[in-house]
């Protein structure tokens, strides 16, 4: 199990007690926002395909607080808590999830689909390695114009088995592009494990392309940020494309009806469980700054966020049967 | 007679190959939009393999003018994000073959980000390929996979067959702001027509009426408007008056013009250089019979490629592509027919 050669941490050793704590309220509030889409998924009042990013949360956190406002991001299937770590609002969200016109793609993208042009948010994807060549494409946009931006490709362990990521990490390569690919090595592509479909090591194929591989604790928010804010900084730098290997884990199954996840061992769930990325953030603040972090307080304060989301999404009218035919083309 | 019967009977032109008429495209859009870049193989020093972007590495340099590697999917992939974010991209893809290693990019990706964001999002971006066969290039280099594009929501498909309506419609597509994928015939690009001086567009979504005639209506793609001008010819000969209308974009479709044609002249014909099953023609045929049902006195007649790979051997790959002689033949069946 576990990391392979984590990354030194090189700077930021020691952030402040209000970013540890607003890293913690972010790791909480992705991990409440997905345990209530379970709960209505399971209630029948959010619909189709959705999947949960449970355990996983420490990357999305860690490398977003890497990254201005302006940066952008791709993101995947399991991406809510991508869209929430940059920023999104949890009403709009849950509006989208809902179907509701007031949803983030006007109840046109649903789960897997989320974009938002105001954090930069270039979309969740739901072709596994769909969004790698959108996140390039942003870099070459971001180098064509000097708008001094860079763009984040997430994707999991699954997409780096597509062969459009040597693709355009070669171009990435080439031209120097200011790209971070972040791997979130969840150990699963859907219902299968990495070791049964992949090759060697997937940081050695970045590095077999001269692009710098940081490998990291996906577990552990502050890594995650230690080593984001040095690829970010390289590659806005004009240093050329990064890769950020995080070893994470999905604690629940590929999608909502994943459930018995017969292609692994209770042991192993358990063995990741022990090291959950929230519990290790509470620890370090606990420890770090001897202080009993309001663990309680924030819960129940993003809890209470999550519920009003709900209800205002709930509240949201469904769209208007003319959309149906709305946003195929410019009109 | 002039090939621009509606647009430029006043305007004064010159002559230019449809390769020069899309290079003047290319230079004048990307002088007048800095955003404009083209990517894709070969586009740069080498000027491209149909000489089309010739030069504009040396105007532009090479941070406009991009070689990539060869890397389908990836530059079409890039393109969309670059789009997405402000860009103007211009991509070659050198074979319409080749548009399938990056299907999904241009059907998953750059079709669909305007609808499945809500319009949050959106890909004005330019694919430019090629169609057609007899080039003697075989099944991997010949084929004309227009009609496929054009099923997809979201893109919209361009089929220039002349030099004036390569330039004017390559600098729509540019400005336009959705994904275009632009067709180009490669046996047209040493073709010469009267191009108008001056900077003009022609505005996607027009079906064009090439020659007026009252007796059929031959309804041609790309390729095949010059096989249906080069059959009028012969039909005029015997006193058979075919209109000719050359569609020059599957999407947006102007049905108009085509309706409007039938429903004067009573018989259609339509020829393209696609594959006949599930085809363009198909497309076409169906939604006139659905439309001008009462109009006709004939049914539709449709000659498109042989449903078989292009083959090699000219004899063999002659065979498959629509010929003008078919064309008259279809329509003299039409002439002899009694509702």
């Amino acid at each position: 199990m576990a990391t392979t050669n984590v990354t030194a941490v090189t700077e930021d050793l020691d952030p402040s007690v209000d970013e540890l704590r607003s890293l913690y309220r972010q790791l909480v509030l992705i991990r409440e926002f997905e345990q209530a889409a379970l709960d209505l998924y399971a209630r029948a009042q959010i619909f189709g395909i959705a999947h949960v990013s449970i355990g996983q949360e420490a990357v999305p956190v860690g490398v977003c607080s890497a990254l201005g406002a302006d940066d952008y991001i791709t993101s995947t299937h399991r991406g809510h808590g991508h869209c929430l770590a940059k920023g999104a609002d949890p009403g709009r969200m849950f509006a989208e999830l809902f179907g509701r016109a007031a949803g983030y793609c006007g109840g046109k993208g649903g789960s897997m689909h989320i974009a938002d042009p105001s954090t930069g948010n270039l979309g969740a994807n739901a072709i596994v390695g769909g969004s790698l060549g959108i996140a390039t494409g942003a870099a070459l946009g971001a180098k064509l114009s000097g708008s001094g931006l860079v763009a984040v490709c997430f994707f999991g362990d699954g997409a780096a088995n597509q062969g459009i990521l040597l693709e355009v990490m070669n171009m990435a390569a080439i031209w120097s592009l200011p790209c971070v690919y972040v791997c979130e090595d969840n150990q699963y592509g859907e219902y299968t494990p990495k070791q049964a479909v992949t090759a060697g090591d997937l940081g050695d194929r970045a590095e077999a392309l001269g692009v710098e591989v940081r490998r990291v604790d996906g577990m552990d928010v502050l890594a995650v940020r230690a080593a984001a804010r040095g690829a970010v900084a390289k590659a806005r730098a004009g240093e050329g494309p990064q890769f950020l290997l995080c070893e994470t884990y999905r604690f629940l199954g590929h999608g909502m009806s994943d459930r018995d996840r017969r292609y692994r061992t209770r042991q192993e769930e358990a063995e990741w469980r022990a090291r959950d990325p929230i519990a290790g953030a509470a620890e370090v603040l606990r420890s770090r700054h001897a202080m009993a972090v309001d663990e309680a307080a924030i819960r129940a304060e993003v809890a209470d966020e999550i519920r009003q989301a709900i209800e205002s999404a709930r509240a949201e009218a469904f769209p208007d049967p003319e959309a149906v035919s709305r946003n195929v083309y410019a009109d | 007679m002039s090939t621009l019967i509606e647009s430029s009977t006043q305007v004064e032109t010159r002559e230019l190959t449809v390769a020069a008429a899309l290079n003047e495209a290319l230079r004048e859009e990307m002088s007048r939009d800095d955003r404009v870049f083209l990517l894709g193989e070969d586009v740069g020093a080498a000027g491209g393999v149909y000489k089309v972007t010739d030069g504009l590495y040396e105007e532009f340099g090479a941070g406009r003018v991009i070689d990539s590697p060869i890397s389908e999917a990836g530059i079409v992939g890039l393109a969309v994000g670059a789009a997405m974010t402000g860009r103007r991209p211009v991509v070659e893809v050198m074979f319409g073959d080749f548009l399938f290693l990056a299907m999904d990019q241009i059907v998953n990706q750059a079709a669909k980000i305007r609808y499945m964001s809500g319009g949050a999002w959106h890909a004005p971006m330019v694919i430019r390929t090629t169609l057609g066969a007899g080039r003697r290039a075989a099944a991997q280099h010949s084929q004309s996979v227009h009609a496929m594009v054009a099923h997809i929501p979201g893109l919209k498909v361009v089929l220039p067959s002349d030099a004036a309506d390569a330039k004017g419609m390559l600098k729509a597509a540019i400005r336009d702001d959705d994904p275009v994928v632009f067709f180009e015939d490669k046996l047209s690009y040493r073709e010469i027509g009267p191009v108008p001086r001056g900077e003009y567009l022609v505005p996607l979504g027009q079906a064009l009426v090439r020659r007026h005639g009252r007796d059929v209506t031959l309804v041609a793609t790309s390729s095949m408007v010059g096989v249906a001008m080069s059959a009028a010819e012969t039909l005029a000969g015997a006193s058979v008056e075919a209109e000719v209308v050359d569609v020059r974009c599957l999407s947006p479709l102007d049905l108009d013009t085509v309706l409007d044609s039938v429903r004067r002249t009573g018989r259609c014909v339509v020829v393209d250089e696609g594959h006949r099953r599930f085809g363009a023609t198909a497309e076409l045929a169906a939604s006139v019979a659905e439309n001008a049902y009462r109009e006709l006195v004939a049914p539709v007649r449709r000659l498109a490629a042989m449903d078989v790979p292009v083959p090699f051997s000219p004899v063999l790959e002659d065979l498959t592509i629509p010929r003008a002689d078919q064309v008259v033949t279809a329509v003299n069946g039409l002439m002899a027919w009694e509702r």
